[in-house]
This record gives structure tokens, sequence and C-alpha cells, in this order.
């Protein structure tokens, strides 16, 4: 039981450690909570369910399943990178010199749009997953973990680890701490701001079509709403990590998924979302820091 | 000035692409979610209005002039009378139950207690300058109080009322003398924690708030013998209730108080210079501002007879902000504009209801860029971490 929960919170875990990366990124270099990043997330998770039902309607899934799947997760990843990208622009890059608080309510301006863009378009009942998956597994120890589970664990790991190298090795990476660290000073030394600002929210937001899509497979169901509450999840699990850094996020999602479920087992499944909550109040008001970033407030 | 804004983000961005790229990259934005035919109808329709739009930007211009010409002729269009707007205005509001249906009257009620909650979030979001997005809490504190404390303990409106303010303020105070450590969005953020959390105790504790079913039976207020379960006759509660609250913000905008809360909001570091204990004046404006919310709350609680987890929700909390922001931070006159017109809009235009919330949506990024003080709101109204 305890050993099966883990593996349940594991895989909830990594997907909000993939989402909150993309809440890290871009606060460590526009320091801005990017309440929009949620939205974004339930569209990946639609652009799955839109892209594979298009594809089992033209045949694809049945001749060459991974082949779908693999197109599935690159048109939701740039669809989604695209909405990413669009936000950016219109509701973020003209208040970047506003007062800290005017890009907040953008972002809340923004998720409020496409929620009901999304819910106007797909309708509001809940959008059904194709179940192209046999429910099996590998059996150990009493503990049973579907081949999904297994997937969403390792592909989380596998973004997770490039998105660390990314950073940390190539140029554009390595142009996204200097930003984070001194907008005008790297300016100064001939990073294009803009560029990077938008690389980091196409990133970001490709990490969430690929937790979206994930999600979608693994509970089947999508709803227009499920971006807001993934979204504060995420947020939680990055300021529980450190916002601002990105190993904290990934350490931050995968902890809070295994508090979710081993709460919701042990002691209530009602209050489930009570819990994010309250280590998110907890950890602002303990250690603003969070446990691995230094203190940004 | 907000024209050279508009002009500077026509200039750059995505704007400076041809017009034909903007509406190529919307109807590919919008390609799977309505399928080919939508993105193309999407497209045209794009592309012709911002065709449209171009050729209108050549004559904006002559035509802004020509318009600031009449208005600097006409001064007394330019500066209206307010103290007489106001009193047309009060004699309108007092006849609504006489001269509009009983719905329109209905919908007066709820504009007032929304005006009442709006004036109590404009304490701490405009005077105060701290964001606060689980404002709904002390709103459904305060509904949750008098209903409970009616339908389970007998307590009628009047020995209620003290309860409800009570708990909501104090509800305020506690919140703020931890959250206040906090700066900025992560006070945002904590705020916004809190609400959901009280909606998610209120949704689950059952044996108490009987969860998602809600509390019925709640009682209209009376005095002595008159009830005021009639619309009109609640309208008139609600009405002096609501002139009581813009009387005392006001008077305590006005006072120490409410210079100190000024002074925080532009500049924190300076006014603790000045001797002010800031956190003691942000605890009071949270305080304060849960006050009011308190006392809506109540009032919405007798009004529907009625109470839901439903009705208190982080949307509610956005629509409150909403009419904060959209009338003007920190002006009072402009947070009543702002309350009515988020009342009035869904009435309105009820037939295209399903496009409300997209366009809140877009409203709310439009005016943070082209104009974030509100539609009357100061100048010298900003808000900052």
């Amino acid at each position: 039981m305890f050993l099966q929960q883990l593996i349940n919170g594991l895989t909830l875990g990594s997907v909000y450690a993939l989402i909150a990366l993309g809440y890290t990124m871009v606060y460590g270099i526009l320091e801005l909570i990017n309440f929009a990043h949620g939205e974004i997330y339930m569209l990946g998770a639609y652009l799955g369910i839109i892209f594979l039902g298009f594809f089992t309607v033209t045949g694809l899934t049945y001749y060459c399943l991974p082949l779908a799947l693999v197109l599935t997760f690159l048109l939701s990843i740039i669809f989604c990178s695209s909405y990413g990208f669009t936000v950016e622009k219109i509701a973020y890059k003209p208040l970047r010199n506003a007062p800290r608080l005017s890009p907040l309510i953008s972002a809340i301006g923004v998720s409020i749009f496409l929620q009901n863009y999304v819910m106007l378009t797909q309708g509001a009942t809940d959008k059904v997953f194709p179940s192209l998956f046999s429910n099996s597994g590998i059996e150990f120890l009493s503990v049973r973990t579907t081949y999904l589970q297994l997937f969403i664990i390792l592909a989380s790991g596998i973004l997770m680890l490039s998105l660390r190298f990314f950073v940390r090795k190539t140029k554009m990476g390595k142009a996204m701490q200097a930003v984070a660290q001194d907008k005008i000073m790297a300016s100064l030394v001939g990073i294009n701001i803009d560029t990077v600002i938008s690389s980091t929210f196409i990133i970001g937001s490709g990490l969430a079509a690929v937790a979206g899509v994930m999600v979608a497979m693994y509970y089947g169901l999508v709803n227009y709403s499920i971006g807001y509450i993934a979204g504060i999840k995420a947020f939680t699990a990055a300021v529980l990590g450190g916002i601002g850094s990105i190993r904290g996020a990934m350490f931050g999602g995968i902890l809070l998924g295994l508090v979710e479920s081993l709460g919701a087992s042990y002691i209530s499944s009602e209050y489930k979302d009570v819990y994010a909550f309250a280590i998110l109040i907890i950890i602002l008001l303990v250690k603003p820091g969070g446990l691995f970033g230094k203190a940004v407030v | 000035m907000e024209f050279n804004k508009l002009k500077a983000i026509f200039r750059e961005g995505p704007y400076k692409a041809k017009s034909l790229m903007i509406a190529l990259w919307f109807s590919f934005l919008f390609l799977p979610f309505k399928g080919l035919k939508a993105a193309l109808i999407l497209f045209g329709v794009l592309l012709v209005s911002l065709w449209f739009l171009k050729f209108l930007r050549r004559y904006i211009k002559v035509l802004r002039k020509r318009l600031q010409g009449i208005g600097d002729s006409i001064p007394a269009i330019r500066y209206p009378n307010v103290r007489s707007m106001f009193f047309v205005l009060l004699v309108l509001f007092l006849f609504i139950p006489y001269i509009s249906s009983d719905y329109f009257t209905d919908v007066a009620i709820l504009a007032g207690i929304y005006i009442i909650l709006a004036l109590g979030l404009n304490v701490v979001v405009g005077f105060a300058g701290l964001l606060n997005l689980g404002f709904v809490a002390f709103y459904a504190i305060g509904a949750y109080t008098y209903a409970l404390l009616n339908t389970r303990l007998g307590l009628n409106f009047w020995s209620a009322l003290p309860f409800s303010i009570m708990f909501s303020t104090a509800a305020g105070f506690f919140l703020a003398i931890p959250a206040l450590r906090l700066r900025g969005d992560y006070l945002a953020i904590v705020t916004l924690g809190f609400g959901e959390i009280v909606r998610l105790i209120i949704n689950n504790w059952d044996s108490l708030t009987m969860g998602p079913n809600g509390v019925s039976g709640i009682d209209s207020p009376s005095i002595m013998s008159l009830s005021f379960g009639k619309l009109a006759y609640y309208y008139y509660f609600v009405l002096i209730f609501v002139i009581l609250t813009v009387f005392v913000t006001r008077r305590v905008y006005c006072s120490r108080i409410g210079r100190a809360w000024i002074a925080i909001r532009e500049d924190e570091v300076a006014s603790s210079a000045m001797g002010i204990n800031t956190t003691m004046y942000k605890i009071y404006s949270f305080a304060f501002g849960a006050f009011w919310a308190g006392l809506a709350g109540t009032l919405f609680a007798a009004k529907m007879h009625f109470v839901s987890p439903e009705s208190f929700t982080f949307m509610e909390s956005v629509l409150i902000l909403c009419m904060v922001i959209l009338g003007g931070l920190g002006s009072i006159r402009g947070v009543i504009l702002g309350s009515i017109i988020l009342v009035l809009l869904p009435e309105v235009l009820r037939e295209v209801q399903l496009y409300r919330m997209l366009a809140l949506g877009s409203g709310i990024v439009l005016l943070m860029i082209f104009r974030p003080q509100g539609l009357i709101g100061g100048k010298g109204a900003s808000f900052r971490s």
C-alpha cells in the first residue's frame, strides 16, 4: 500500500515538476508569477486529445502507434510553445517596466481568457482521452507499476536532465542565467534580452505541453478548468524547492506529489487540495527561500 | 499619453510584422481547436480588421487633435460638476425600486453588496497597495457566520451581524500577521491559498456547513415588526449600508491612518523612515478590508436566504479585484463605478453570456496595458510591491 502510493505520488510529482519548471524559469528571469502557465498545461492536455483523436481517425494509431504518439507530443509542444510565446508578447512584454503587480493581474486576465477560449471551442464537458494503452505493467513486491507510469516518470526525468544540461552548457542557457542575474548587465554584454525571455517562455510552455499530454493519457479525462489547480500546485512545487532554481523545482514537484498521494490515502482524500495550499503557505512563511533557493522576498 | 503607448506597442513586437503574418499566426494558433474552416474564417476576419485598423490609424491622429480642440472649448464637459452629479445619482438611486422592475431592483441590491465588497478590497489593494487574491474568504466567513448562527442558533440579523463582522475582521487580522512579512506577489499567492483553503474547508466540513449543498432557510433582517424581506425594502436596507461604507471608508482615507496607507503604498522604506509603523498599518488595512467583506457577506446571505461554497470561488475574488481595478485603484468613486459596471454588464449582455468571461479576461489585459490607473483613477494611484 505504501509503496503503491509512493509510485503514484512519483508519477504525479514528476508531472508537477515539469510544470513547475516553467514557473521557476519565468520567475527566475522576469520575477513574474506566470498565472497563465497552468492554462498552457491545460492547452497541452487538450491538444494531446485533439491530435491523437485526429490520428485515430486517419488511422495512423492503428498502423504505427509510436509514430502517432511522437507526432502528438511534437505537435502539442509546437502549439503550446507558440501560445506561450504569444502570451508573453501580448500580455507581459508591454508591462515589463510597469509596477510589479500589473503583469500579475494581466496574467490572471490571460488565464481567464484561455480557460474560456478552450471552453467555448471545445465545450464545457469533460473530454475523454482515447484509451490506447492496456493497463498492463510490471509487478514487483506486490506493487503494480503500469508502463504508462513508468513512461511518465522516465520521460520527465530525461526532460529535466536535458533542461539542466541546456541551461548549464549551451550558449542560450548561459544567457538565461545571465539575464536572471542582472538584466541590464546582460544586455550590456550583448545578450538580446527579448530573445532570451521568449525562449524561456517557449521552453517552459513546451515542458507544460508534455506534462499536459501525459496527464491526459494518465487520467483519461480532461476538463478546461484543470489548469488552475494544477498551476497552483506546480507553483507550490516551485516555491517548495526554491523559486528560480531548476533543481528545486524538480525536487519540489516530486515531494509535493508524494505528500499529496500519501496524504490522500492516509489522512483524508477530501482535503487533497488543501495539502498543497497549506504547504505553500507554511513554506512561504517559514522558509520563503524554499529548500534549494536563496530568499527572494 | 496612452496613445503614445499604443503606438509604441503597435510599432514593436509582433505588430511590426505585416498584418498578413499576424492573421496567419493567430489562425495557426486557432487551427487545432476548431478545425480548418473556422481557422480560415478567423484568418479572413483578422486580416480585414487589421487592414481596417491600419487605415484607421492614419486618420486617428487628426481626429484626436480635432476632438481635443472641441474638449478644450467646452470646459463644462471636461470638468463636470461632481457634487451636482452625485446628488442627481443619489436621487436616482433612491427611486430605483419605484421606477424599475423587481428584476432590476434585485440586480441593484447585488450591485450594492458588491460595492461594499469592492470598497473593502479597495482599502487593501488601492489604499495600502497590497494585492489580496483571497478576499472572497472574508466574504465567505461573513456569509457563513450569519447563515449558521441564524439557522442553527436562531439568532436574528442584528444579533448575528456583530459576530459575522467580528469573525471576518479577526480572520483578516490573523491572516495579516504572518502574511505581511511577505511582499508583492508572494503575498498575493498566500492570500490566494488562504481563500482556497477556506472554500475547501467549507466544502468538506459537512457536519457544520452542509458541504456543497449549502445552508438554506436564512432569515431576512427586520426591525421591530418590519421585515426587510420584500425586495424594495431590502434595497433601501442595502443602500443605507452602502452609504455608511462610502462615508466611513472616505473618512478613514482622509485620516491619519489613510494617509499612512498611501505613504506605505508609494514607498514603504521612506514611510517607515518617517516613523510609520508599516506592519501595524498593513494589518489595519487587512482587518479593515475584511470588516466590510464580513458585512457584505452577511447582507448577501440575508438576501439570498441561501449560501453555498460555489459563491466563494477564486473567480469571485478576481471579479471583485476587477471592479477595483476597472474603476481605479484607490478612488472611491471609481470603485463604485467599476462595481456597478461589472454587475450590470452580465445582465445587459445576457445573450452573449458565453463570451462574457472571454471579454473579461482580455479586458483585464488591455486595462493593465493601456490604462492601469482605471477608468477614473487618479494619476497618483500607482501600486507596487
